[in-house]
C-alpha cells in the first residue's frame, strides 16, 4: 500500500498536501480500499469555513456511507468537480485525480498534530 | 468477509461494480452455502406443504420448483422459499439464511398429524450460484445431464465433476443461471473447478454485495428488509403467489380480508432523479411530509443512479408519482417506476 512522504495524515483517513499556505485534501489508498467503489461524494461549498476535525462532506461507496473530516481549519479555494461524475476517480487515484478539495489554511501550526507517513502506516497495520 | 446471519460471508472479491457487471455481462459464481435447505418425505409431505405455504404445491410436478410464501394466521410472512419437488412423497425446500431455525420449527409444529420425515440439512448442503448468459455454456461440458432443456425453474439431478449435484435453473440475479446444490465438503473442490473452467468465460467470484444490487435492479424481495412478519403478501406485490383457489391453508382468511379491503400501503420501486444513494430506513416524503420508508436502496451498477424499495400509501404507489426520499436532512427527487428497474433475461 502507497503512504506518500508528502503528506500529512487524519486519525480518519484522510491526507493534505500543503504548499505555500494552501492544501489539497483527499482521501488514503487504505480508505477507499475498505470503502469499496465509491459512486457519490458531497462535496462543500467554495468559499466554505472549515475547521479541523469537523465533517466537510460523505463519500459514499456501494455499500456505506462514510463523512469526510477535515485535516486543517480554513476556507475551501477549490473542489474536484470531476467527482461528481467521475467518483471512481477517488478509488483509481487516491492521491491525485481522486483529490477533493483544497483550502486555504488558517492555522498552519494545526498540521502538526496530523501523523506522518510511517506513523499513518502503522495505524494502517493496526486496523487490518 | 463479513458476519451474516450467523455465517462469515464474502462481501466482495474484487469489487462490487465489476462482480455485478460481470453477472450482467457475462457470467458470475456464488458461494450461497448460507442458504437453509429443509427436506420433507412421506406421504403426508404434501398435504402439510398445501397447508402451510400459500402457493399451489399440488400443480407441481416432479423436478419442477415453485416460489411460494409462508405465512402466518395474520397473513404475515414467515418466509419466502422454494420448494423443488423430486416426488409426490418428496421435497426440498431452499429458504433464507436467518430463517432456517425457524422455519424448521414452525414446519415441525405444523406437522403433527401428517405422515412426513422433516430434516433440516442446511449443514450437509452447499449451494453454488452460476448465474449470467454464459452459464449454460460454461456448465454443460462438466456435467453429465442436457442443460438445453431445462426449463427455468426446474431442476435435473446430475454430476458435475464427478460430484452429486441438484442443478436448477433458478437465481436471484434476473439473468439465466443455475443453483447448485452439493454435499457440504464438495462446495469447495466444485467452486475452483468451476473457476477454473471459467476463465474462458472471464467468469468472476461475486460477493454478497453485489448479491444484493444484482437482486434489487430485479425488484425482488429480500426477506428481514422488503418482506417480514409484519409485512403481508399483497402490499408487498406477492398476490401471485397466493392462491386461495387451491383450498384451505394457514393465512388464508387474513389475506383475503386484506385482498378485500385493499392494501393501505404498496411495495414500490423507486428511481432517484438526481444524484444520491437511497439507504433502508431513509424516509420517504411527499411535500416534506414523511410517508413512508425505504426497505431497500443502493446504487445500480447498470443503470448508474439509486433505486430503492419502500412502501408508500396506495394513493401514491402508481408509476410516474414524483415524491422525495430524505438524504442526510435533504429532499431528493424520486419517481415511483414499475419493477424489475431492468429486463429480467431469465430463461423462460
Amino acid at each position: 500500500m502507497e503512504f506518500p512522504k508528502d503528506l500529512k495524515y487524519t486519525m480518519e483517513h484522510e491526507w493534505i498536501r500543503v504548499n505555500n499556505g494552501r492544501g489539497v485534501v483527499g482521501i488514503t489508498t487504505f480508505a477507499q480500499d475498505q470503502l469499496g467503489d465509491v459512486v457519490f461524494v458531497e462535496l462543500p461549498k467554495m468559499d466554505a469555513q472549515l475547521s479541523q476535525g469537523g465533517t466537510f462532506g460523505v463519500v459514499e461507496s456501494v455499500k456505506t456511507v462514510s463523512d469526510l473530516f477535515a485535516p486543517a481549519s480554513g476556507r475551501v479555494t477549490a473542489v474536484n468537480k470531476n467527482l461528481e461524475t467521475q467518483p471512481e476517480l477517488i478509488n483509481a487515484d487516491p492521491h491525485g485525480k481522486g483529490w477533493i478539495i483544497e483550502i486555504e489554511l488558517s492555522d498552519p501550526k494545526e498540521l502538526d498534530k496530523l501523523m506522518d507517513a510511517d506513523q499513518y502506516a502503522k495505524q494502517c497495520e493496526n486496523e487490518q | 468477509m463479513v458476519p451474516f446471519a450467523g455465517w462469515s460471508m464474502p462481501i466482495q472479491y474484487a469489487g462490487v461494480i465489476q462482480e455485478h457487471l460481470a453477472v450482467r455481462d457475462g457470467v458470475g459464481l456464488f458461494d450461497v452455502s448460507h442458504m437453509g435447505e429443509i427436506d420433507l418425505k412421506g406421504e403426508g409431505a404434501r398435504a402439510l406443504l398445501q397447508n402451510i405455504f400459500t402457493n399451489d404445491v399440488g400443480k407441481m410436478g416432479d423436478g419442477s420448483i415453485l416460489y411460494t410464501l409462508m405465512c402466518t394466521g395474520e397473513g404475515g410472512i414467515v418466509d419466502d422459499l422454494l420448494v423443488h419437488r423430486f416426488a409426490e412423497d418428496h421435497y426440498f425446500l431452499c429458504v433464507n439464511a436467518s430463517n432456517t431455525e425457524k422455519d424448521f420449527r414452525w414446519i415441525k409444529d405444523r406437522a403433527g398429524s401428517f405422515e412426513v420425515e422433516i430434516s433440516d440439512i442446511s449443514l450437509k448442503t452447499a449451494q453454488l450460484a452460476l448465474q449470467g448468459k454464459h452459464a449454460e455454456a460454461l456448465l454443460q461440458p462438466l456435467c453429465d445431464v442436457s442443460l438445453e432443456d431445462l426449463r427455468y425453474y426446474h431442476f435435473k439431478k446430475g454430476k458435475i465433476h464427478n460430484n452429486d449435484c441438484i442443478i436448477s435453473r433458478t437465481g436471484y440475479t434476473g439473468e439465466d443461471g443455475f443453483e447448485i446444490y452439493t454435499g457440504w465438503g464438495q462446495a469447495e473442490p466444485l467452486f475452483r473447478r468451476l473457476l477454473d473452467a471459467g476463465r474462458a468465460w472471464a467468469l468472476k467470484p461475486v460477493g454478497l454485495a453485489a448479491r444484493d444490487t444484482l437482486r434489487l435492479e430485479m425488484g425482488y424481495a429480500l426477506y428481514g428488509n422488503d418482506i417480514s412478519d409484519a409485512t403481508g403478501p399483497l402490499e408487498a406485490g406477492l398476490g401471485w403467489v397466493v392462491k386461495p383457489g387451491k383450498g384451505e391453508f394457514i393465512g388464508r382468511a387474513a389475506i383475503a380480508r386484506e385482498k378485500e379491503s385493499g392494501p393501505a400501503r404498496k411495495l414500490v420501486g423507486l428511481a432517484l432523479l438526481e444524484r444520491g444513494v437511497p439507504r433502508p430506513h431513509y424516509r420517504i416524503l411527499q411535500d416534506g411530509e414523511p410517508v413512508g420508508e425505504l426497505t431497500s436502496g443502493t446504487f445500480s451498477p447498470s443503470l448508474n443512479k439509486g433505486i430503492a424499495l419502500g412502501y408508500v400509501p396506495r394513493e401514491l404507489a402508481a408509476p410516474g408519482t414524483r415524491l422525495d426520499v430524505e438524504i442526510r436532512n435533504q429532499p431528493v427527487a424520486v419517481e415511483v417506476v414499475t419493477t424489475p428497474f431492468l429486463p429480467s433475461r431469465v430463461k423462460k
